[in-house]
């Protein structure tokens, strides 16, 4: 076990924590955050996925050693007031079933449109082809991604 | 109506009972004692905010949603004034909370609207009292009583109307005065799920709680030799390693730590059934087809008449693999044994069930049971079974601890209780003007029991029919799958009268069309299906897709789970093979309670259904899985997805279910447009075997 810093959500963080743990473990059992879901722990599905420095990241096969100097991002801190283009497109399009893998799916968007702001269906395809949603939402999932893409910039 | 404001109290408490928690699980909490709370399902604050309970478990299926639609409907209140509750289990006051069978809406619709209107009464009532004048003259109006230029609010009325005696009998809306059925209305949750709050079974944390994996046998017919645990032991943050059953449980103090402890137990099985691999299943299978110990499940006229006077005749086997459920949250369940009691929490389809038998596995009474239901990451039938949920009963029992068990994905899709492989041999006897006369089919399965529904069409519009099947037991565990049965029995079905429909000459609309028209003018025995109902959805589907008017389109049509879905897919040939385009559905599931819920649930159970004909597959060897994660578990992405358009024909008629009907179709109508667009018949799922092989 060592003393773990982690930098997530603009706040500063400390655990004890096998410095192997995966991200996403940390995230859930030692801080309390569990909108960051565990879905397949290899990186298979997307349900873990958080930004690390911008970047959209599994945090299941992250070892948390690996990001202790990172600026860390999850669904909790993706926006202070649930605000978030991604999440107010998700919400107007009524994605979510069950609602399991939508966390990583905001995720994964609100990275991409970072920098791809006007994508076509196409690089949407290929932006979330690595997130599974079982309950088969994508076809709102994409509408959701045009529609936060076509609202102006704050 | 038999539900008083004193039921609702004890339903407040009861719900209230697991709420020493770190954060609000069960919301219940802050109704306790509420004034204006009028049945088991609602309250009204002083301020105007109804809280409704939710009494059946949220799978996706959008029942959180729908069902307080329906009371807010009647009790006739703005839908932003509504705040919905989870309620726990509490058999004393709802029935059948279970997200199971699509039956959700269709059991709870009359109970439901009652429950609103009962409510909407009593506040008439108590304005009426107020104003002095008849109750009869007095309109409801978005969460106000009216009368002439009065009006007072549900909020100012709530606690004087709560006391009033509950009326027996009350009249229900007319359903062209509805004005929030019908609407698109908002996932009731995605203020929640958008900002990642703790929602689901696998968020459920308490203080002190232990974390536990379990090591099952790695193949289905092994059971524990030996087990050496004690590298697993020393390892920083593992508690105790407890044997039961088939079961080895690393227990400790976080999830991370008991799973790589589990890697450094060292367990022996030995063999307590046969190891069977997938070649086992396709022999056993093909054998069982030629059984002389069919169960008959229906027979009309003279089948072997029939087919030996017969003009022509049309043989053809169909074939489905296991799978897997894989909802994305993985199986997990917390569970807390005291001496005073047992508390439950996570994601269940059937909290009742998971009641009982943990009850009955601790041997203690019902009651000494409480379930708190979570949100479910999906379900797809996989938590119709309680067994996840004992296994962290008892193993909270033998550690005297409260404990989550949480499972891998490998865990959960080598786990077991599976869609059983099934493989069917359809017969049709042609006449010499291409009528169908005869008709044959026989299931065979393993552990599925009847792998057939022998009342389902064409019965009952051909003269002479045989239905049997054949089970074999396996020690595969097998359970229900999204639309049981049904699920690869249309596929069969559907592509099966496609291929009669071609050696027939006829149109397949036409040809379904003409079988429904001699079934109403001439039923052959039960018919169990509304002939105008499934011919209405058929001529929609028609329409909608412009059937005929292009190429590649395959058509399917099935009633399941009280609900009828016709389809057109539209396949175009490429030289990679056939890409589907567009799956055009046309549904009948009733009165659409909500727009939004039940068109994204067509849509979902399209996509569920062409991924699962398309992709899955879970192949067996020595009786081990062989597929354990995505990596070779192949579920559908967004980049596979075809164009769905949904068309509801709701008439009017009582609300059924939508959670399963749309997806059954599926495979069929896939199957047929592939056919129409290369040529090739495909009778055996995964589609993408079967097209590795085919040359385009």
């Amino acid at each position: 076990m060592s003393l773990i810093k982690l930098k997530i959500n603009e706040r500063t963080y400390q655990t004890e924590a096998d410095p192997d743990t995966p991200l996403l473990w940390v995230l859930r059992d030692h801080l309390g955050l569990t909108g960051t879901k565990f879905g397949c722990g290899m990186a298979m599905c997307g349900a873990c996925t958080v930004h690390v420095n911008g970047e959209a990241t599994r945090s299941c096969v992250l070892p948390v050693s690996a990001v202790t100097n990172a600026r860390i991002t999850t669904i909790e801190g993706l926006s202070v007031q649930g605000d978030h283009p991604v999440q107010k497109a998700w919400d107007e399009a009524d994605v979510p079933q069950c609602g399991y893998c939508q966390a990583g799916q905001i995720m994964t968007a609100a990275a991409f449109l970072r920098k791809n702001p006007k994508p076509t269906d196409a690089e949407i395809e290929t932006a979330m082809s690595g997130n599974l949603c079982r309950c088969g939402t994508y076809h709102r999932i994409r509408e959701a991604i045009h529609l936060a893409a076509s609202r102006p910039k704050k | 109506m038999t539900a008083n404001r004193r039921t609702f109290l004890k339903v407040m408490a009861s719900a209230g009972g697991g709420l020493m928690l770190g954060f609000s699980w069960s919301e219940a909490e802050a109704l306790a004692g509420a004034p204006g709370a009028f049945n088991a399902y609602l309250s009204i604050a002083a301020d105007g905010v109804v809280s409704i309970l939710s009494p059946n478990p949220e799978v996706g299926q959008g029942i959180k949603t729908s069902f307080p639609m329906i009371v807010a409907e009647e009790l006739d209140v703005d839908w932003k004034q509504v705040r919905v509750i989870q309620a726990a289990l509490d058999t004393k006051n709802f029935e059948r909370q279970v997200a199971g069978g699509s039956g959700s809406i269709r059991h709870s619709w009359q109970r439901l609207r009652k429950a609103g209107a009962t409510a909407r009464r009593m506040l008439i009532d108590a304005a009426a009292k107020r104003w002095q004048v008849p109750a009869s003259e007095c309109t409801t109006e978005n969460g106000f009583v009216r009368h002439n230029s009065k009006k007072l609010s549900y909020g100012e009325l709530a606690d004087e109307a709560a006391r009033l005696p509950v009326p027996a009998e009350v009249p229900l809306k007319d359903r062209k005065d509805f004005r929030l059925i019908r609407q698109q209305v908002k996932n009731i949750d995605n203020p929640a799920i958008l900002t990642g709050k703790p929602l689901f079974g696998i968020d459920f944390y308490r203080e002190g709680m232990l974390f536990a994996m379990i090591q099952r046998p790695a193949a289905f017919g092994l059971k524990i030799k030996s087990v050496d645990a004690a590298a697993a032991k020393a390892m920083p943050g593992i508690v105790d390693v407890v044997t039961f059953k088939n079961n080895v449980a690393i227990v400790g103090k976080s999830t991370w730590q008991v799973k790589k402890a589990r890697e450094a137990v060292k367990i022996e099985y030995e063999k307590e059934a046969p190891l069977e691999s997938t070649a086992d299943h396709n022999r056993i299978l093909k054998t069982l087809l030629d059984s002389p110990e069919a169960t008959v499940r229906r027979k009309d006229g003279d089948p072997d008449a029939a087919f030996r006077t017969a003009a022509k005749v049309v043989r053809a086997e169909y074939q489905c693999p296991f799978l897997p459920h894989n909802p994305l949250e993985p199986m997990n369940f917390f569970a807390h044994v005291r001496p005073d009691g047992v508390e439950l929490v996570g994601s269940t389809q059937t909290p009742e069930l998971a009641r009982n038998e943990t009850a009955k596995l601790l041997g203690i009474p019902p009651e000494k049971v409480t379930v708190t239901l979570t949100r479910m990451g999906g379900g797809f039938g996989r938590r119709l079974k309680a067994d996840y949920v004992l296994e962290a009963a008892e193993l909270s029992s033998l550690i005297k601890a409260p404990v989550k068990v949480i499972w891998t994905r490998e865990d959960d899709m080598t786990g077991g209780s599976y869609r059983p492989a099934v493989r069917y041999r359809f017969e049709a006897a042609l006449d010499a003007g291409n009528n169908l006369v005869g008709y044959r089919l026989r299931g065979a399965g393993f552990n599925v029991g009847n792998s057939t529904r022998e009342d389902n069409f064409p019965s009952g519009a051909v003269d002479n029919l045989l239905i049997d099947s054949v089970d074999q037991k396996s020690p595969i565990t097998t359970g229900p799958w999204r639309a049981p049965i049904t699920n690869f029995l249309a596929f069969a079905e559907q592509a099966f009268l496609d291929e009669v429909a071609a050696a027939a000459g006829k149109d397949p609309v036409r040809f379904r069309l003409d079988l429904l028209e001699k079934a109403k003018a001439k039923p052959v025995g039960a018919i169990k299906y509304d002939i105008d109902r499934m011919k209405a959805v058929i001529q929609l589907a028609a329409e909608k897709s412009g059937w005929g008017k292009k190429k590649g389109q395959g058509f399917s049509v099935y009633f399941s789970h009280n609900s009828y879905v016709a389809q057109v897919a539209e396949v175009v040939a490429t030289k990679e093979g056939p890409s589907l385009k567009k799956v055009v559905a046309a549904v009948d599931c009733g009165v659409v309670v909500n727009q939004s819920g039940a068109r994204q649930q067509v849509i979902g159970s399209v996509v569920d259904g062409f991924g699962h004909a398309m992709f899955g597959n879970l192949t067996f060897r020595d009786g081990a899985p062989e597929q354990k994660n995505f990596n070779t578990y192949r579920l559908i992405r967004m980049n596979e997805i075809p164009e769905v358009e949904v068309h509801f024909v709701d008439n009017g008629i009582d609300p059924t279910g939508l959670g399963e009907p749309a997806l059954p179709p599926t495979g069929g109508s896939v199957a047929n447009a592939i056919f129409a667009a290369t040529g090739k018949r495909l009778r055996q799922q995964p589609f993408l075997e079967e097209l590795k092989e085919a040359t385009f």
